[in-house]
């Protein structure tokens, strides 16, 4: 009987160890590449956002002028979330939002919906999802022009009832196959519209200290 | 290690014992990645890469695990070994991280490389484990390269696309666009063109095997039991 604890003990000990030695790694590992992993997703959100805000309409500094915004179910958000504002000559041009899109088909699309001050959208981008490789993964720039649908619609130009895949009797089009990605984009664009349209003097306000700045 | 070892290892890995073709494990990504060549190389690669790692690396523990929990550290390994390699990809190789996505995690699922470590890493030395590693994820690599060429060229008429994605802007015109204005052919993108890709791979190892064996002529007996599977591809 002891000798069977014993050896149990042992195997138990054993399996500690690896779990502990195999912790380790990880946990050096990730504090190694970490601040190369934000640099470059933070690169990455900087060469999207100037696809979407283009030079010739602003000339303030973009990462300077943001503003946190609360989560909000309009962008999909659950977390504070922050806007760049891009400004021509003082006055409002455009403004960046990020947005989610929860029901892509293999998880949450994060997007940037950049809308000129006039409502209209300047260009959507998305910035990182999970759908199907060779299947979903066409509103990706890189791979298809898709995304670019988006550029110059507005609300005012579109109904609520067009903001549908055409499958679904809206006026976007699709790949045959693959609906259930670009749907879940239009769904979140439409809303992020909506909000703009709801918040877009909240958007564009100047800096003040007076807001919270801690996140 | 000496050369025959090596000679065995390789052409094991990459003809005879062909993971992809004849063992038929990982197949998870064999048709889900291997839509183009580039996803299908790339993560036959990153693959290659941790089944180097996991098998050298067991071979030196193997000694200190008791066999009842060897399974769990074996897992325990390859799941660290995995996303070691997904945040190192994260950090230098950023687009060729966007790419693969979903897939890089889904390494440690790909029941190719514990069967690996679990027959061959286990019993054999650091050295040839970590080539039996390398060997048998190139030898996915090659298959996952030919499939994702076969699917791309059918459904998408083009060769080398996305591979700006891991090399750099610098590659985009390597993209070669074999079949213009082509319209697309959805069956061959969607899995069941996977399916149907690997059968004809399938088939198309088994007849030159046969050949080989035929024109060998030294083991009549498992060529003619071969030939009714090779018919069917």
């Amino acid at each position: 009987m002891k000798r069977i604890a014993r050896s149990t003990l042992q195997t138990a000990a054993n399996l500690v160890f690896f779990a502990v030695l195999a912790t380790a790694v990880l946990a050096s590992t990730y504090f190694l590449t970490h601040d190369t992993i934000v640099a470059s997703e933070q690169r990455e959100k900087l060469k999207l956002i100037s696809q979407v805000v283009p030079a010739d309409r602003f000339d303030n500094d973009i990462m300077q002028d943001r503003l946190s915004i609360p989560a909000s179910e309009l962008l999909g958000t659950i977390d504070n979330t922050i806007a760049y504002r891009a400004r021509l000559q003082g006055e409002p041009s455009i403004v960046v939002l990020e947005a989610i899109a929860p029901d892509g088909y293999s998880g949450k699309i994060a997007l940037i919906v950049a809308v000129r001050a006039n409502g209209e959208l300047s260009g959507v981008r998305v910035v990182s999802h999970k759908e199907t490789p060779g299947l979903g993964d066409y509103i990706e720039l890189g791979r298809s022009e898709w995304i670019r649908v988006f550029d110059g619609k507005s609300l005012a130009q579109y109904p609520d009832g067009d903001w549908k895949v055409k499958k679904d009797g809206g006026r976007f089009d699709h790949m045959t196959g693959a609906t259930v990605t670009p749907r879940a984009v239009v769904k979140a664009v439409h809303k992020a519209l909506i909000y703009y349209g709801e918040n877009r003097d909240k958007l564009f306000a100047a800096n003040e200290p007076k807001k919270e700045t801690t996140k | 290690m000496n050369l025959q070892l090596i000679r065995d290892i390789l052409h094991n890995g990459l003809w005879k014992q062909n993971p992809g073709l004849l063992q038929l494990l990982g197949l998870c990504p064999l048709l889900a990645v291997s839509s183009t060549v580039v996803n299908g190389v790339s993560l036959g690669l990153a693959t290659a890469l941790v089944m180097t790692l996991s098998s050298g690396s067991i071979a030196v523990i193997r000694s200190f695990v008791p066999n009842e929990i060897r399974i769990p550290v074996f897992v325990l390994i390859i799941a660290v070994l995995v996303t070691v390699v997904q945040y190192l990809m994260n950090a230098y190789m950023y687009g060729l991280y966007v790419v693969l996505g979903i897939f890089i995690p889904l390494i440690v699922t790909n029941c190719i490389v514990l069967a690996r470590v679990e027959a061959f890493a286990s019993k054999n030395s650091i050295l040839p484990s970590a080539l039996d590693g390398f060997a048998m994820g190139l030898g996915l690599t090659a298959v996952l390269g030919v499939l994702g060429a076969m699917r791309e060229v059918l459904g998408k008429g083009t060769l080398f696309s996305g591979i700006d994605l891991a090399l750099g802007d610098g590659a985009k015109d390597w993209v070669l666009h074999i079949i213009p204005d082509y319209q697309g052919f959805l069956l061959a993108i969607l899995p069941p063109g996977a399916f149907i890709g690997l059968g004809l791979l399938i088939a198309g190892r088994n007849w030159l095997a046969l050949r080989g064996e035929q024109k060998a002529r030294n083991k009549p007996a498992p060529a003619t039991a071969a030939s009714p599977e090779a018919a069917q591809g």
